[in-house]
Parts: structure tokens; sequence; C-alpha cells
């Protein structure tokens, strides 16, 4: 798990919102920075609307952003700053929420 | 020896003992043919929790322990991997004051073994192992002890063995077995021609007293369950095997970060399989969380159970037969059997080829039930 | 009736045999992991979002609708619990997981509705950002009204690829090509399979049509060939109908090749299996009503074998009529269950022609493997290659699947076998070349799907039987 780091995040985001975009706004965190996602969203598409992927595998670091979005693959698991885990995709945002995903994409860090 | 099915000795079982027996025999240039049931190293040696130690084993079982210590120490170069085995220590809790006095009687009962027991304090495990919980109020490490990876390790032995020129037949079962006077016979299921050996080990694991009752001495022997759970992979905070004074929970970190744990029993499913109930699986949990609350948030991935030998006194059963001569039987490691189980094998290659051995085992003999 | 049915899943074979036991004064027991009943197919959108019916599900909203008006007709007469995870099954008790805590439930009776996930192919690249199962490629759109990325290419082969697509560009995504693997003389050649179900034979058509219309590059017969791209994906490498390699930029994938059943709970319980040649996998054995070779075990919908939402519903009904059957619970003449039991079954078979039309359509591609290097991630969780898998076959002579997931820890990781285990199987049998079937199949061992140690820790107290 690659620490918190305090650069800006840049601009990919990979879910194109096609509908439903005039939801209440939900504040929260990712890797220390505060970002917004829209009520309804889960964890995973509070991620993925805001950057490229959700986190970094414990074995080689290579960047996975989920698979299969019905809690079989278990490649969403994220942790939050508190030391708990969750499973991205089957678990709603909640306002407040401080994930950890050390994915900051900061240029120069790649 | 060239009569096609007649070997010098024939192998019951393909666990860690039998391959390792069957290995140094071809060493001794001995023919050997193994049979085992299944797939070489898949039952006890291969499911068990990976521990390598030597803390912790009764008086009896010392020389054979440190025989094996030095087995592993030369693992690479018998069986070609390394089995991710570490001398990592093994460090056993006291929860108590009085697993702390047993854990000190320990250390002065083996003094002249040369363990290298450190005795700590509680202030000494927490400066060490900060991420102990509070539970743990001293212990004693045993620092060249360690762990392994028993999937890997006792497959290993067993193609060892076959690189030797050992005749493995795996997926094998024998039938039944008899002395006609001049050699053993023993029937298979993968041929007609019964196999015949002047030599015949039996290293059957939980499943030994089928010959011994073939040959009118079968033993007390009654089979446990150990259950294991394994966690996803975890930030790196511990490289030594915990475990506890009095047993009952096994913890070790593994070099990818999963946690192997161990403890409670699973419930046998038939005569050769065991499976870990929810029951089991919860108590593991408690013990394993309450030693080490960073496992808190692991995730639970994995868990198994198998069938294991044991012997009213704990004791495995290292012997000639008291009533056939050329039958030697090593079996019944009540759940101990990985870290021993090399040393054991070469000392009955040891009885078969040179009629005894230096290690001491009248107390691992038949005679005694 | 002494016990209480339990019922695991409430999809559409879940919601039916539930209706079906309360219609006998059954009151079951409802175990669904999801939020809210739906399963993946019908799953519903969360309560603050608007869009209708018509819009989520396309032609399938009145299906929809009528299940989901039956489940609420259902509530003040079962017993129904959501966001419970079954994660151990014994002989006489299951594990449940419900907002953290872990509480034992006996059973005697059992239905278990468990559905199905997409059947996964691995190709290199395919772990990069970016690239989703179709499955979740639909549920982005119909769960979060989200398309996977700005640029999508689907590809893969079986109905749900047209389907996607369709809803795609019907919602306004941009969907660059749709690539099918299978060649369209596969098509043709299962029209008479498929007539069985000749709306459905329309419906795909109209698909296809539709997005012709739209000038969406529908082709076939292409081979996946890698995903390429630094930190997500760029570029999909296929090679095309004439075997010409093609590189096509896309920021997104959604790929699948069809569906394989969820069988753990089977599994675990220690139900008999098979092996299936047109699932291309093990599948619990059970007569078309639904029983298993476990008395009080009964199984319905994908769970047990891919079949389609419809014969799921069908067999939810029938498996819930084979429990009341053999519990002796229906008031008086048996021979009313027997009839609507026989229609059922009729109706099922003539589905599952239509099922064998639609492999023969959309057969799952054989030649995968060789798109393979020794780099390509096989087992997605413990990051797995092919090469490592290739070596340990050769060095340990693995020939099992069991043997080879012990020696190369691949399916040892999270997912337990759901992304990898068919792949492994496949690659085992084409290293080593056996048939399939003669390579074995993956035991199951608790838990059935990861859990927080914490929970499992904290539930280690006597047992009591889990209360609404």
């Amino acid at each position: 798990m690659k620490p918190l780091n305090d650069s800006k995040q840049t601009g990919h985001a990979q879910f194109r919102r096609l509908h439903e975009k005039n939801r209440p706004s939900v504040e929260f965190s990712i890797d220390g920075q505060a970002y917004q996602a829209l009520l309804g969203d889960t964890v995973l598409t509070a991620l993925l609307t805001n950057q490229g992927a959700i986190r970094r595998t414990e074995f080689s670091g290579q960047k996975r952003a989920g698979f299969c979005l019905m809690g079989a693959c278990q490649d969403c698991w994220i942790w939050l700053e508190s030391g708990e885990r969750l499973r991205a995709c089957s678990t709603m945002l909640e306002s407040g929420m401080r994930l950890i995903t050390g994915l900051t994409e900061d240029p120069q860090h790649e | 020896m060239s009569e096609k099915n007649l070997y010098d000795v024939i192998i019951v079982g393909g666990g860690i003992v039998g391959t390792s027996a069957a290995l140094k025999l071809r060493s001794f240039g001995l023919t050997v043919c193994l049979l085992e049931r299944g797939v070489c190293g898949s039952r006890s040696s291969g499911i068990n929790y990976g521990g390598v130690r030597r803390q912790g084993r009764s008086l009896a079982q010392m020389p054979l322990t440190q025989r094996a210590h030095s087995i592993w120490g030369r693992l690479k170069e018998m069986i070609g991997i390394d089995g991710e085995y570490v001398r990592s220590g093994h460090l056993k809790l006291a929860r108590s004051q009085a697993d702390m006095e047993s854990l000190t009687r320990y250390k002065e009962r083996t003094a002249e073994i040369d363990l290298g027991l450190e005795l700590l304090s509680s202030a000494q495990l927490r400066a060490r192992f900060p991420w102990l919980g509070e539970r743990a109020i001293g212990g004693s490490l045993c620092p060249e002890d360690g762990h392994a990876n028993p999937r890997l390790i006792s497959p290993a032995f067993a193609r060892a063995a076959l690189r030797a020129g050992t005749q493995i037949f795996e997926n094998c079962s024998a039938q039944s077995f008899l002395h006609n006077g001049q050699h053993f016979e023993v029937k298979v299921d993968i041929q007609a021609e019964p196999l015949k050996s002047v030599f015949l080990l039996n290293c059957a694991g939980a499943w030994s007293n089928n010959v011994c009752e073939t040959f009118g001495e079968k033993v007390p022997m009654t089979n446990s369950h150990p259950l294991m759970v394994v966690t996803d992979a975890l930030p790196a905070f511990m490289n030594l095997s915990l475990g506890v004074e009095g047993g009952g929970v096994y913890v070790r970190q593994v070099s990818r970060g999963n946690c192997v744990l161990g403890g409670s029993q699973g419930y046998q499913l038939d005569a050769n399989r065991a499976r870990p109930g929810g029951d089991g699986i919860e108590l593991v949990l408690k013990g394993a969380v309450e030693l080490l609350p960073n496992l808190r948030h692991a995730q639970v991935v994995r868990t198994w159970s198998g069938v294991e030998g044991r012997l009213p006194d704990r004791e495995p059963v290292i012997s000639f037969s008291s009533t056939t001569p050329g039958l030697l039987h090593g079996f019944g490691f009540a759940g101990a059997g990985f870290q021993i189980g090399p040393a054991v094998g070469e000392v009955l290659a040891e009885m078969v080829a040179h009629g005894k051995t230096s290690i001491p085992i009248e107390a691992f003999s038949i005679k005694r039930f | 009736m002494n016990d209480i049915p339990v019922i695991i899943g409430a999809g559409p074979a879940g919601i039916r045999a539930a209706q079906t036991l309360v219609e006998f004064g059954v009151r079951p027991i409802i175990l669904d992991e999801g939020m809210r009943w739906g399963g993946q197919i019908y799953r519903q959108q969360p309560t603050n979002f608007g869009r209708t019916s018509r819009q989520l599900y396309g032609f399938d909203s009145s299906k929809a609708d009528a299940l989901s008006k039956v489940f609420m007709g259902l509530m003040n007469q079962v017993d129904y619990r959501p966001q419970s995870l079954v994660w151990n099954v014994e002989q006489n008790r299951l594990d449940v997981i419900h907002q953290g805590q872990s509480t034992m439930l006996p059973w005697q009776s059992l239905i278990v509705a468990t559905g199905a996930t997409d059947r996964v192919l691995p190709f290199p690249g395919w772990t990069l950002p970016g690239v989703f199962t179709m499955g979740a490629t639909q549920i982005a759109l119909k769960y979060q009204a989200c398309a996977i990325g700005a640029q999508v290419i689907l590809a893969g082969t079986g109905p749900l690829l047209y389907l996607v697509a369709y809803q795609y560009v019907k919602a306004g995504a941009t969907v660059l090509a749709v690539l099918d693997t299978a060649h369209f003389s596969s098509q043709i050649k299962a029209l008479p399979g498929l007539l069985n179900q000749p709306i459905q034979l329309a419906r795909g058509m109209y698909y296809v049509g539709w997005l012709m219309s739209r000038g969406i590059k529908i082709r076939r017969g292409i081979r996946i060939v890698r995903a390429e791209g630094k930190n997500t994906i760029e570029a999909l490498v296929i090679k095309n109908e004439r075997g010409v390699v093609e590189t096509l930029p896309c920021d997104a994938l959604g790929v699948g090749y069809a569906l394989r059943p969820e069988t753990q709970i089977a599994d675990g319980l220690g139900c008999e299996f098979k092996f299936d040649p047109m699932q291309r996998a093990h599948v619990p054995v059970k007569d078309i009503a639904g029983r298993s070779s476990l008395d009080g075990v009964y199984l319905a919908g994908d769970g047990a074998g891919i079949m389609g939402a419809d014969a799921a519903e069908l067999s939810g009904e029938l498996s819930a009529l084979a429990l009341v059957l053999d519990r002796a619970v229906h008031p008086g003449d048996a021979e009313p269950l027997r009839r609507r039991a026989k229609y059922l079954e009729r109706r099922i078979q003539n589905i599952t022609r239509f099922r064998a039309g639609l492999e023969t359509a959309f057969p799952c591609p054989d030649n995968w493997i060789e798109q393979l290097t020794d780099e390509t991630i096989i087992c997605r969780c413990e990051e797995i290659t092919f090469g490592h898998i290739r070596d340990a076959i050769t060095t340990c002579d693995i020939r099992e699947v069991n043997r080879l997931k012990a020696l190369s820890r691949a399916g040892m990781g999270r997912c337990q076998g759901r992304m990898c285990s068919q792949a492994s199987a496949e690659i085992l049998a084409h290293l080593t070349k056996q048939p399939l079937l003669n390579v074995g199949r993956l035991r199951g061992q608790p838990p059935i799907k990861p859990v927080p140690a914490h929970i499992l820790a904290e539930a280690s107290t006597p047992k009591t039987e889990a209360a609404k």
C-alpha cells in the first residue's frame, strides 16, 4: 500500500455518468484529498467517476479498477483510513468516508 | 534384485516420512517401491500448519528433532526447492503466570540440548514485537526454529525420491498385505500381480493401522482433525511462527503476506477426509485475533482440515514390528510430524540398511501398547 | 410442516420459489446477499434513482415489474433477509453474516438459487483498469447509470453482448465496436434450436438490426489478442475475420462469454456433481424438478447450471413444488401439483433446446489459449501467470486441478477461483492433453466468500438461532 500523498489528482475518470445526474452530492476523501460523488453511488462508482483506478495489488503494485461489479471477483476491496475494508462495488458511498487507494496520479510519481 | 515386482523395500504411504525414507534408501543403493493412494504429500504432510519447530517437543524427540534440524538446513540441496522455509524463530507465548512457569521449566529440562531458547518478559515482548496483543504476558523464543510451506515441500520430497530412482505408484491403493515366508506380498489395485519385497515400511499416516492389524499388532490410534485458516495478504508485520503454551492457536505470516492460523478441530466427513466447521473456524479466529489485533481486518479466504493419527501418549510409532521381521513402522505424529518427518525417514532407512539407528527410539516402540 | 424452508438467493428463481411456498401456507426464510431483491438480471437501482422500468430493463420490463410486484406482495408472508451472506453450509446449519455479525441458522429444507457470474477467459492485458466483464458493463448502466468508459468496445460472445450494446447505445454511451468471436455461420446453423424461443430470437435479431441502423460496427469471427495501455486500457488488439491483426483504440472494454453457475453452496453441502460438456463445467446433479443428490436440498435457476432468467423463474416454482410434494405440505390431492410441475418441466425442456441453440450460435472460443504469453495473468487475485502455471505443471507432473491450485497458487486468492478456475482447468487439460472432464473439479471449503476476521472472531459464542 503506497503512503498517502499530498499531490493533486489529475483528470482521467474511468466511468461516465449517462443519467441520474441530479442527485444530492456526497463529500468524501480519497488518500486525504476531498472529492465529491452523488448519493446513491457505490464506493466504486464514486472512485471511478473521479479517477481511473481504485487500488494497487499487494504483489506487483499494478493498478486495478474492479472487474465484475457484482461481488464475485473480489478485486475491489479497499481500505478505509480507520483500518476497515470494504468491497467497493457492493457498498454504498456514505458522507465523510475516508478511502485509501494509494493512487494519487501526480505525473512525477508514475 | 532384478525380478519385476520384486523390491528390496516397499513403502506404504507417500507423505514426508515415506518419501524421505525412500530418498535415503536409494542413497544406500536399495531398490524401493513407494505406494500412495492419492498423490504424494497431499495428506497430513501437505495440509499441516507448516511449523518447522523443535521447541515444545518431548525430551524423547530431541535427538530426532536435532537430526531433522540439520536436514532442514540442507533442504534445497536435497529436494531442489526452498519451499518457503525460513528460520524466522518460533515464539511460544504465555498467557498466564502458570504458562510462563511452564515455559521456564521446559527451558531448564532441555538445557543440555541447546535449542537456544530465550525467555522473554512482557516488557521484552512489547519492545521486540509491538504488534502483539495484550493477552501475551511473556514467551519463549527459539530463534532457529521456523516455518515452511508443506504443500510445496512434501511433494518435492517425492520428486526427489523419484529422481533418485524410486518406483512411485500414485493413485494406487494397497489392498492386502502378507508375508509368504520369503517376501512380503502387497496386492494393489493398479495391476494383477502383487508387488514383493524383503522389507515393508508402514508410513501410511492416519491409516497405518491397516498394516498393523494385518500383522497382528494393532495400535490404539485415534484421529484428530487440525483446522487451518488463511487470510488474504496483509502488509508484513511479523516473520516468526507464533504459538501458545498449552497449544490451541498458532499463527504465521508468510512472505507474500497471508497469515496462516491454526487450532481447534474440524470434523470427519468420511474415512479419508475431514472438513472445517463453522464453530471451529470461529474459535481459531477468536484465539488468533486476541493474540494479534492486526488480524482484525484481514479477510478469511481459505480454510481446510485433514486427518492425523495420534497415539494416547502423543508420541509416534517408529519401530521394528513386534511380530514380523522385515516390517517397520513410522506413523502417528499427532500433528507434529512435519519437522521431524525427514529425520524419521532417514532413521527408518538406517534400520533397514544397517539393522539399527544411532537415534534412540525406544520411546517410540510399537511394543509399548 | 415442522421445518421452515430456507431459500438462498432472491433473483427470479428465489422469488418464484418463495411465491410458490407461500401459496401452500409456508413462510420461508429468504437469505439475499444483495441489498434488494431481483438478483443480477433484475437488479434494482438505488431508491433515489428515477429511471423507469422500461429504461432499465427494456423488453424485459414487464417481467421485472411482475416479479417485483409479486415479491413486494409477499413481504408480510416471508422472512426476507437482505444483505445476508451465507459463508458456511453444513449438514444441518448455515452460518450467515448480516450487518457485521455472524449467526447460525439451522435448516432442514433448502432451495439454493445462487445465480451466476460471467464466464471469463483471460487474455494479455485483461487486468488493466477499464476492462470489465459483460455483466459488470451492464450493471454499471443498470444499477449506477454509468457507462464503463467514454469510448467503449464490447467483445466476447453470447446474447448478452448484443443486449448490452443495444442498452448502451440507447442510453447515450459511445460504443465503438461490437466484436463477436463467433462466426455468423454459427448463428445461421443455430437457427433451428433458437426457433424454440421465437420471441427471444426475434429480439436478438432486433438488437442487431437496430445497432446496425445506428452505424455501430458489428464484427464477427474475431479473436482477442491483447488489451494495451499503460495505466488503463488504451486499445484492444484483435485478429479480425480475415486473421489480420488490427489495433482498435478505446478507453473501456466490456468482455464476456456467457455465464457460469455459482455452485459453491451446493458444493459445500456435499451435493454430487457431474461434468456438463455443453457448459464446459461441473454442475450439481439434479432431476428436472431441481432435487439435488441430497435429501432436502433443491437447486433452482442459473446457480445449478445456466438456463436463463425465464427458465430460472420456472425452475424456482418447480423446485418449490417438489419440496411441497416431498414434504407432503399440500392439502388433499397432489394431482394438480403434478400437472403443474409437468407443465413447467415441458417449458424448461423447451428452453433447454433453445439454450443448446445459443451454445451453437455463440460457442465459447477454443483457441484462446494460443493468445496467452508467459506473462499473462491467469489468477487475478494472486497474480499467477500462464508461464508459472505451465512450469508448475511440467515440473511437478500435475494432472488434476486441486493439485494445480496447491502447487501454483492459482485459485488461492480472494475470488476463490470464480474468475480463474475455468481458465486454469482448460489450460491444464490443454497442456496435459486430457479431456476437460478428466482434470477434475476444484474442492471448495468455507468461507463461501471472503469474510472479515473480526466478524468470525466475535461470533465464537454459544450458538443461537438467527432472529430477525
